[in-house]
């Protein structure tokens, strides 16, 4: 079962294109998407919530997007970059809106959420933090308790404890009911170590891995050694791999096969930010 | 029931959570019967992705140490002997390779492992 799936997803602006993306966020996962900035994170989750318009298909809970965009939003939770509500209202104002818009906004469960976060509910949210006012977009997202959440960049500009905060909120959402799913992008990729089950890798606009996130954990590897024993590696068998100054980096997406055939005893554990270097900036 | 996972281990997480499981199940920490935590509870205390805990648990399915029911969980199977007494000597198997190998290297003969092997089984009387 998928909660999303996204099917030959183009979209063409000046010098940028959307290629064709497709992939899954199946019940019960969360799914990291990752890539620079203007690699079309942003674009993917915009076409997806049917924002902007754009080729191929978007199914969110296996119905077409573009039909049934209401039905659809009454069962997701989104918080963009862009802030959602103007800065000049208090949280308890948002809580009156909200009782409005969705059918199965839960009051209680709101008020909850903010005391939780420790969030005051009568102070305008111009002098929130920024922490506070991403834990406020959340709160808000799933007081409605979606079946889906989507949240672009949601952990970046914060600091290591709000962010880490931020991430128990996810955990506790999902376990509360395991057939959920939560899309997240990030440029910080050690968020999404920590917290994603698949990785979803996107360079100018076209989708590069989809993969589970333990793959890339342990199943890639970083080869260091001279040029001679380099020359030695066939090209099948490694991803990418960039000269340095006293030595060669060489990125394998097999760790165990690489270590047997070419009897290398010693390989390093990349970060998904080393691999997503590696895939940018490596030669092949 | 302590299940500790090192990112500076060689072993893969998952194999790191099945043996603490299995090791608790061994020492008799957890019972036949008893519930393990679902997969995305777990996944959630350690941190990690709940398909690496779900590779963990299918393993050690597979192995014959838990049961997983769709949609109840996962328990523990009854402690089978055999099965416990066949780990633990390919646990010492893998230990007597690496013995193997080092007197290879270092030119040690069997006698001399041997009478190592003596002396510490019999020290233990």
């Amino acid at each position: 079962m998928n909660n999303i799936e996204v099917k030959n997803v183009s979209k063409k602006y000046d010098g940028f294109l959307l290629d064709k993306i497709s992939f899954d966020v199946p019940a019960g996962a969360i799914v990291g998407l990752i890539g620079e900035n203007g690699a079309g994170k942003t674009t993917t989750i915009k076409a997806i919530l049917n924002i902007i318009k754009a080729d191929g298909t978007v199914k969110i809970f296996n119905k077409d997007v573009k039909q049934n965009e209401k039905e659809i939003k009454q069962n997701l939770g989104v918080v963009l970059d862009d802030s959602f509500l103007s800065t000049y209202l208090t949280p308890k104002y948002i809580n009156s809106v909200m009782k409005e818009f969705y059918n199965d906004w839960n009051e209680d469960k709101y008020y909850e959420l903010l005391k939780q976060f420790g969030l005051p509910k009568d102070k305008l949210i111009k002098d929130f933090s920024s922490g506070m006012q991403m834990k406020l977009k959340i709160a808000t997202a799933i007081s409605h308790s979606p079946k889906l959440l989507i949240l672009d960049e949601p952990t970046s500009g914060l600091d290591p404890v709000v962010r880490s905060e931020i991430l128990d909120i996810f955990r506790k959402y999902i376990e509360e009911d395991e057939t959920r799913s939560i899309l997240l992008s990030s440029h910080i990729t050690t968020d999404l170590e920590h917290i994603s089950d698949y990785i979803v890798f996107i360079d100018k606009g076209k989708i590069i891995l989809n993969v589970p996130t333990w793959e890339l954990l342990e199943d890639y590897g970083v080869v260091k050694c001279s040029q001679e024993e380099f020359s030695k590696i066939k090209k099948e068998d490694y991803v990418s791999y960039k000269k340095e100054k006293y030595q060669y980096e060489v990125l394998t997406s097999d760790k165990n096969k690489i270590k047997k055939k070419y009897n290398i005893s010693s390989i390093d554990k990349p970060s998904i930010e080393d691999i997503m270097l590696f895939y940018i900036r490596g030669e092949r | 029931m302590n299940i500790i996972i090192t990112n500076s281990n060689e072993q893969p997480i998952f194999e790191q959570i099945e043996n603490a499981i299995k090791e608790a199940i061994f020492t008799g920490e957890v019972k036949e019967g008893e519930m393990l935590p679902s997969v995305r509870s777990l996944a959630n205390d350690l941190k990690i992705s709940f398909l690496t805990v779900k590779r963990a648990y299918d393993g050690l399915e597979k192995a014959g140490f838990i049961k997983t029911v769709q949609g109840k969980g996962s328990y523990i199977l009854p402690k089978n002997l055999d099965l416990i007494k066949e780990e633990k000597l390919k646990e010492i198997q893998d230990y007597i390779e690496k013995i193997y190998e080092i007197s290879k290297i270092s030119n040690i003969s069997k006698e001399e492992v041997a009478e190592l092997f003596k002396m510490i089984f019999e020290e233990e009387l």
